[in-house]
Order: structure tokens, then C-alpha cells, then sequence
């Protein structure tokens, strides 16, 4: 196999997939993310009117584990046309298995002062099931994050897509997955702490889980991934393969007799989506500090669509706003207003769907390219991947 | 000559009636202070006439009667005193009158006396319950009692079951004979604690058995074995129709899914909230009747059945105008929409009736069962909901099938340009089709409000299964759900006694996800070919 002469070098490809103000945007981001906030949470003193609280720290920071999430959902429901009702299981999988070394890192520190988590002194169990051999390292923690929810999307997608399981039936059957996964998860015996999951961290590497530094640089970490997948995703869907997947998405059966293979294009969205997710938890769990099988609940996996849904699809940006708007929305909601986040909640799917079919991203292209028509300028020149058409 | 000497017994039980006293002889050792003694005589009391000192005995658990000198007596409602031996009232009241106080070893051995004493009551369903409390604690000291009971009973059910007690009571006996009689005759049971009483006779203790007879030994053996026999069977007849009636209850939640989804393609995430709405509208109509027709109460459920409907059929309406309307053709909008929906519903049922549960009583004629055998009971409330089923199911195949808005339903599902040419009016008949639905889902709501919880979140736990359902049956016809509800619900509850609910639930839901690989198109398909879109 000779390389295309024509073939140009990887990085000016990624380089060119954004233009030079979404680069500064990003370096923005990353520079408030990287040096702004630990500057201002920790230099400065509580009382200054620039200080950032713990709180924040970690609203934002579950935030934006949310916003990969979001980004993970896009890739796969935006430009695969495929709605999984399922990245609950894998936001909460990575977060189990990054909760298992949490779990050992408290050590003896426990309320039984045994080298077992308290749940399994609790159960009577004597000794470690196989599953958590290993658990007690961290590099074996990090493959646990991104194999097994790779592993499992891997098959049931290759299955599901192989049988051409799409639309409705693919979401209804990703729910009733996620819905068995939690139910096991539920279960005491399965050995994940049953109902209460894993909480009461103590450390991370050594490094105690409340501190203000270890808090730092876990946003910090959780701002590089969004960044990092934000990149990746917006590198794939602009290569050859991205473009494949859209395809299959506007046209299955064409694509087919074109003479490609839908089955691994879509598999391989999957499960990269998959593992995007997998990660987000697995940065959100230290953050937050809990993880119990609620997350894996069907609700949960839905709200994922709605950041998607109101954002904007196919946008990739668009997401990233959705899960900071709906966030934000629910976190002032359940403080101020808890009895009226559900309508909210309700009426945002409601009317996203009826009256937002390409997001906040597509409302502000719209009023932009209505402005712009008022003023009597072309109105072609409208951001193209914001105004692009998704039919699912 | 069994029966002439049962006859023989109850001419001389009807002798003693009519002769209606009590040796007074007998009477007194009750106000004994020796609780034995007192213990003694209320057995001396039910052996000697079982039938008059029922009111005796009674009258001394209540604490009503009094020693009046030498007389025992018993204290009426207002001051009035009844002699206890002969129960004739005593005028004027005798002075002197002192209670006899019990303590809780006399009242435990009254409360026997009392419960043995009922075997004889004239009325047979009180004998019926009498000789079932009998059967769950017989011991050797009632043998006398049961033999009375035997002689004098002349109901074969009841008759039956005291043999039984008496075989349980006289396995302590000391004659070998008697013994293994005893342990042939409760082969014959089908009661999982026969079962129990029979298995130490085959077990050792030590060196040494606990039966020291080996015949009997054997003939125990041979007993716990027909009797295990039995036990399976019912068992196994138990699971089919506790699966039976969970696939009712899977069948209602389906069946207007059936109709939303399967028919008309639309992904009704609020179909759990429609059923709460039928759940909440008997609620409703309980509180109604409670303070307007207090006597009627029984009869709430029936007006909950249309209210029920009408009010999920007007909910499913409002939001089939209002909202799914403009969602036809992309499947995945609506689903996210009618999810929005049913976040709004659920919140809406918290703020108007708060966020607990609320309690729906079975009414009185639903409540107990039919028992088929002593370990298998069918609860009236299930049976009637199996019933409910079948009905709801044959309504709503006569009107797809029979009436002209199932003509027209079935015209809009098959061709919906074609049928809109020929005059079907296709908006006002995705209006009805979703509207039945949605009633159809208020209907089974009403009938899940008489077994499981309501409250604001019961919608939940019914639209993965109720979509398995549908998933499963195969999308565009009622014969799939149906098969597929029932085999669903027997298959769980069958899984069940292996491997508990939980991870039976479990197993099923992968068992879907791996059959719908194998066959996306479900159990039933439609024939015919399709352009997929």
C-alpha cells in the first residue's frame, strides 16, 4: 500500500477543521479552564469578589463531563441518525470502573477498617470477586474505563447493527438494555454496592479527593477531554469516514448499493461514542463523589438527547451548550423551584422537537442569516454546519 | 354403620341442647385461684358440653364472669346477671357479685378452648374456618375434641379436614398401629406443613431414629413423597396462573401501545402516564363515592371503568392535537416529545395529589380467592383482572375489526394518501385511533390501581415492558401482543422460582434484546414486502 501523494499530514487536516475563531474560542476555553480557575479557586483569597467557590468547581466540572457526553451523543445521533437511549450505561459503566479503584484507595480508612469496601464487609463476603482483581491499580482502573463499555457497545452494536436494527426499535432496544443493566446493578450480590453504589471517597493516586488542588486538576482534566473530544469528533465527522456516517444517516440503502458496508462505519461511531462516554464518567465520578445505579436509569439516558436536541444536532458545538443550559437550568430549578423542574423539563422536550429542530446553534444561524437578509446582504453566508438540514 | 353412629351422636348432641345447663359442679373450679386448676376444669368444661360452654367461656375471656356466692354468673349489659349454668336470668341481681380476673396463661388456654369449641358452631362456614385453624395446630390434647367433631360433622370438606387434624394429633401416639394409620392418612394431604410434621419420622437423631417403628418409618416416607408430589404440581398450576395474570397486566399496558405504536407508528413514551391517569381516575372515583354514596362504596369500581377511560382517551386527545400531530413521520422527535410529556404528566399527578401514593381499596367482593388446593390460592382480584383482559382485548378486536372507525383505522395504517382520497377524513382518525388508545391504557390503568401502587411514578415501570411487549409481538397487529404478553408473563413467573424476580426480569429483558437480533421484525410479522423508508 503506497500513501496518496496527495494525502496531506494529519496535523493540518486537524488544524483545518476549525476556522481561526473557533481556534481562539477553544484556546479561550482552555486557557480559563487551565489557568484561570485554579488561579482564581486557589490563589485567591474566599471573600475576593473573583474567587471561585468549591461549589462552582464542581458543578462546572460535572458539567462538562456532561458536555462530553453530549459530544458523544452528537457523533452518534447528529450525524449517524442513530438515537441511543442507552449512553447512560456507558457514562455509568466508565464511572463504576474508575469507582472500583476509588473503592480501594480508601484502604482501611472505611467505617469497618477492612481491606474490602465496606458493601462487601457489609455482605459478609470474605474476599475480593475476580472482577475487582486488579482494581487496586490505576492503570488497570483507566483500561477498565475504556474496554469494557467499548467491549459491550462492540457487541451489541455489531449484533444490532449486523440484524439492521435502526430508528425507534435500536432506542427502544438501548433502553431495555440499560434498563436490565441497571436492575443488575440494583442487586446487592452483583458486587457493586447494590442501591448505594460507591461513595466516601478518601483518595485519588494518593492525593486526597476533597482537596482543592486534586478538585483543580480534575477540572482541569475533565476540560482537556471536552476539548479532546470536541477535536476528535469534529476530525472524524469532517474526514471521509464522517462523511460515509452522514450518508448512512440521510440514505442507508443508497450508501448500500454504493457498495459500502454500513455495519462497521456504524459500529465504529458507536462505539467510539461509547467510550467517549465512558471516559465522562470516569472523570465524574472523583468530581461528584457518588456513583449508583440511578444513572443508569432510562430517564437519565433521554435528558442525554434533550442537551443534544437543544443545542443543536449535527453541530457538535451545539451539544456542548445544550448540556451547559440544561444543567444550569436544572441546577438553579431544583434549588429555587423544585416542584416546577419537571414541567420545565417537560415542556424544553416538548418544545425543542416542535419548534427547535436544529437547536439553540440553528436558532441563532436563523435570526443571524435574518438580520443579515434585513440589511440586505447575501444570505449565503450563514455558518454551513449549523444551517445543514438533519433529517432523522 | 358409620354414619348411623354419627346420626346416633348428633341425636344425643341435640338431646343435650335442648337440655341447655351445665353442671354447676363443673362451673366452679373457674373462679379457682390455682390457675391449673382452672386450666383443668375449661378443658372439663368443653369435654363435658361443648355446645353450652361456648357462652361461658366467652363471657370469661370478656371478663364477664363472676363468682355471685356460690354461684358462678354471668354479667349482662346493664346490670343485668344471667346464672351460668342454666343461663336464665337472675332477678333481682344477686348482691356481692365478683369479676374473675385472668391472667394471660388462662386466656391463651381459653382462646384454644374457644377456637376448638367453634367446631361445633351450627353454622357451617364458621366450623369451615374452625376446622382450617385446627388443621394448623393439632396436637395430641384435642384428640378427644376432634373425635366429637368428627362424629358430629356431616360436611365431607370438613369432614376431611378434621380426619387430617386428628391423623396430625394422634401421630404422638404411643401405639404403633395408631401411628402409622395416621401417617397413611395425611399421605393424602396436600399441605406443605403436613409435610413438615411427617419429615422428623424419617430422620435420625443420632444413632437412634426419631420413628422407632420401621413400617411406620416407611409409610412416612412414602407419604411425604406423594405428598411432595402434589406440592410440585400445585406449584407448578400456582406459576402458570400467577403468569397468566402478569401477562394480563403486561397485555393492558400493551395493548393500547398496540394500537399508538403498532398501528399507527407513533412512539407514546407517556403511555405509562396514560395509565396513571386511569389509575388515578379510580382513586377518584373511590373518594367520590366514599362521600356521596357511602353505600354503594363496592361499586366504585365499575364507574372508574368509564371515567377511567373517557379521561385517559381526553388526555391521550389533547396531546395527539397538540402536540404528536405535527410529528408524524419522524419517529424519533415524537419519542423525545411524548417523553417531555410524560415528565409533565408525572409532575402534574404530584402537585394535584402530592408525590406519595395514594391507597385504592379492593372492594369486598374482589377481595379473598378460590382455593383450588390447600397451597394454591387464586385471589378473586387477579381472576377478575384475567377476565378484564380478555374483555378489553375482544372490544377493541371488534372495533378495529367490525366498526367503521376500525375500517378507517385500518385504511389510514395501510394507505394513508390512497385513504384520504376516498374521503377518509385521516387527521380526525389519527385523532380517535390515538384517543382509543390512550382510553384503552386509562382501562388498564384502573385495573393495575386494584393491585399495584399509584402514585406519580408508576408510569415508569410499565413502558419498558409494555414496549418489550410490543417489540416482541411484532409492531402492526393485536395476535402478536397477546402471545407475546402471555408468554412473557408465564415465562418470568416460571424464571422466577429459579432465580428470583430480579434477575428473572433481567434474563427476560436480554432474552428480548437477543431474539429481536435474530428476528427484528418480532414473533409475528407482516406479511408482505416493504420499501423500507
Amino acid at each position: 500500500m503506497r500513501p496518496s501523494p496527495a494525502r496531506t499530514p494529519f496535523i493540518v487536516r486537524l488544524g483545518s477543521s476549525f476556522d481561526a475563531r473557533s481556534w481562539r474560542l477553544i484556546g479561550l476555553f482552555a486557557a480559563f479552564a487551565l489557568i484561570a480557575v485554579p488561579v482564581m479557586h486557589l490563589a485567591l483569597p474566599a471573600d475576593h469578589p473573583l474567587h471561585l467557590s468549591t461549589w462552582f468547581i464542581t458543578l462546572v466540572g460535572k458539567i462538562l463531563c456532561y458536555a462530553i457526553v453530549a459530544v458523544a451523543m452528537d457523533l452518534i445521533w447528529g450525524y449517524g441518525g442513530i438515537l441511543s437511549l442507552g449512553h447512560g450505561l456507558f457514562f455509568a459503566l466508565g464511572g463504576y470502573g474508575f469507582g472500583m479503584y476509588l473503592m480501594r484507595q480508601i484502604g482501611r480508612d472505611g467505617s469497618y477498617q477492612s481491606d474490602l469496601p465496606d458493601f462487601m464487609v457489609f455482605l459478609d463476603w470474605k474476599e475480593l470477586p475476580w472482577f475487582w482483581i486488579g482494581s487496586d491499580s490505576f492503570l488497570w482502573a483507566v483500561l477498565l474505563v475504556l474496554v469494557v463499555p467499548a467491549l459491550i457497545a462492540f457487541i451489541f452494536g455489531y449484533f444490532a447493527f449486523r440484524s439492521r436494527i435502526k430508528g425507534v426499535y435500536f432506542s427502544i432496544i438501548t433502553q431495555a438494555l440499560t434498563y436490565a443493566a441497571m436492575l443488575l446493578f440494583f442487586r446487592n450480590e452483583t458486587g457493586f454496592g447494590g442501591n448505594n453504589g460507591f461513595t466516601d471517597f478518601k483518595r485519588i493516586l494518593g492525593h486526597p479527593i476533597t482537596a482543592p488542588e486534586t478538585r483543580v486538576v480534575l477540572f482541569a482534566l475533565s476540560a482537556l477531554a471536552l476539548i479532546g473530544t470536541l477535536l476528535l469528533a469534529r476530525y472524524l465527522v469532517r474526514s471521509k469516514f464522517g462523511r460515509v456516517l452522514t450518508a448512512i444517516r440521510d440514505a442507508e440503502s443508497r450508501v448500500m448499493f454504493i457498495g459500502y458496508n454500513p455495519l462497521w462505519y456504524k459500529l465504529c461511531a458507536w462505539t467510539l461514542s461509547a467510550v467517549l462516554c465512558a471516559i465522562a464518567g470516569a472523570l465524574y465520578v472523583p468530581q461528584v463523589g457518588i456513583i449508583n445505579p440511578s444513572e443508569m436509569s432510562v430517564g437519565n439516558s433521554i435528558e442525554i438527547a434533550i442537551w443534544v436536541a437543544v443545542g443543536g444536532r449535527g453541530t457538535l458545538i451545539g451539544p456542548v451548550i445544550g448540556a451547559f443550559l440544561v444543567n444550569l437550568a436544572k441546577s438553579w430549578f431544583t434549588v429555587s423551584f423544585p416542584e416546577y423542574w419537571l414541567f420545565f423539563l417537560g415542556t424544553l422536550f416538548i418544545v425543542a422537537t416542535l419548534y427547535l429542530p436544529q437547536g439553540v446553534v440553528g436558532l441563532w444561524a436563523r435570526l443571524r442569516a435574518g438580520r443579515r437578509r434585513g440589511e440586505g446582504a447575501a444570505a449565503g453566508t450563514t455558518s454551513a454546519a449549523a444551517a445543514k438540514g438533519v433529517g432523522a | 354403620m358409620h354414619k348411623l353412629r354419627s346420626l346416633l351422636a348428633v341425636c344425643l348432641l341435640g338431646i343435650s341442647c335442648a337440655q341447655a345447663a351445665i353442671d354447676p359442679e363443673l362451673l366452679k373450679p373457674l373462679a379457682d385461684d390455682d390457675s391449673d386448676r382452672r386450666i383443668a376444669a375449661i378443658a372439663a368444661l368443653v369435654e363435658a358440653a361443648p355446645e353450652e360452654a361456648q357462652p361461658v367461656l366467652k363471657a370469661m375471656a370478656g371478663d364477664s364472669l363472676a363468682l355471685a356466692g356460690e354461684r358462678v354468673v354471668v354479667l349482662g349489659e346493664g346490670g343485668r346477671v344471667f346464672d351460668a349454668a342454666s343461663n336464665r336470668e337472675l332477678t333481682p341481681p344477686p348482691d356481692g357479685v365478683e369479676t374473675i380476673g385472668i391472667n394471660n396463661r388462662v386466656r391463651r388456654e381459653l382462646a384454644a378452648a374457644l377456637a376448638a369449641l367453634r367446631l361445633f358452631s351450627a353454622e357451617r362456614e364458621v366450623r369451615w374456618q374452625a376446622a382450617q385453624e385446627v388443621n394448623q395446630n393439632a396436637d395430641a390434647k384435642m384428640l378427644p375434641l376432634l373425635e366429637r367433631a368428627l362424629a358430629a360433622e356431616r360436611d365431607e370438606a370438613i369432614r376431611a379436614r378434621l380426619q387430617l387434624a386428628r391423623a396430625q394429633a394422634s401421630l404422638g401416639s404411643g401405639d404403633a398401629e395408631v401411628r402409622l394409620d395416621a401417617v397413611r392418612t395425611l399421605g393424602e394431604s396436600s399441605d406443605p406443613r403436613v409435610r413438615q410434621l411427617l419429615l422428623p419420622l424419617t430422620q435420625k437423631q443420632g444413632d437412634s431414629w426419631l420413628e422407632p417403628d420401621s413400617a411406620v418409618r416407611a409409610a412416612a416416607g412414602t407419604s411425604i413423597r406423594s405428598i411432595e408430589q402434589r406440592l410440585a404440581w400445585a406449584d407448578n398450576l400456582g406459576r402458570a396462573f400467577t403468569g397468566l395474570s402478569l401477562g394480563s397486566i403486561l397485555l393492558l399496558a400493551a395493548l393500547g401501545l398496540a394500537i399508538t405504536y403498532g398501528v399507527m407508528g407513533v412512539i407514546n413514551m407517556a403511555h405509562g402516564e396514560l395509565l396513571m391517569v386511569g389509575a388515578y381516575s379510580a382513586w377518584a372515583m373511590q373518594s367520590v363515592f366514599r362521600a356521596h354514596l357511602p353505600g354503594a362504596l363496592d361499586w366504585y369500581l365499575l364507574a372508574a371503568i368509564p371515567v377511567g377511560f373517557l379521561s385517559a382517551a381526553l388526555v391521550g386527545v389533547l396531546m395527539e392535537r397538540i402536540v404528536i400531530r405535527h410529528l408524524y413521520g419522524r419517529p424519533l422527535e415524537t419519542l423525545l416529545a411524548t417523553w417531555g410529556i410524560s415528565l409533565f404528566l408525572m409532575q402534574v399527578a404530584r402537585t394535584l395529589f402530592g408525590a406519595q401514593n395514594v391507597e385504592v381499596a379492593n372492594p369486598s367482593w374482589m377481595a379473598g380467592g378460590v382455593e383450588l388446593l390447600p397451597n394454591l390460592l387464586l385471589p378473586w382480584n387477579r381472576i377478575i383482572i384475567v377476565a378484564f383482559s380478555i374483555a378489553v382485548l375482544v372490544a377493541m378486536w371488534a372495533i378495529l375489526n367490525l366498526s367503521r372507525l376500525g375500517m378507517f383505522v385500518r385504511a389510514v395504517t395501510q394507505n394513508r394518501p390512497m385513504a384520504g382520497c376516498v374521503g377518509v377524513p385521516t387527521g380526525r382518525v389519527d385523532t380517535l385511533a390515538f384517543g382509543l388508545g390512550a382510553g384503552i391504557a386509562g382501562l388498564g390503568g384502573v385495573a393495575l390501581s386494584q393491585i399495584a401502587n399509584v402514585g406519580p411514578d408508576m408510569g415508569t415501570g410499565y413502558i419498558v415492558d409494555s414496549f418489550m411487549v410490543v417489540v416482541l409481538g411484532g409492531v402492526g397487529q393485536l395476535a402478536g401482543a397477546v402471545w407475546a404478553a402471555l408468554g412473557l408473563g408465564v415465562f418470568t413467573k416460571f424464571l422466577e422460582g429459579w432465580t428470583g424476580a430480579v434477575v428473572a426480569k433481567i434474563v427476560v429483558l436480554v432474552l428480548i434484546i437477543v431474539f429481536i437480533q435474530k428476528r427484528p421484525q418480532g414473533l409475528f410479522a407482516l406479511k408482505g414486502r416493504f420499501v423500507e423508508s
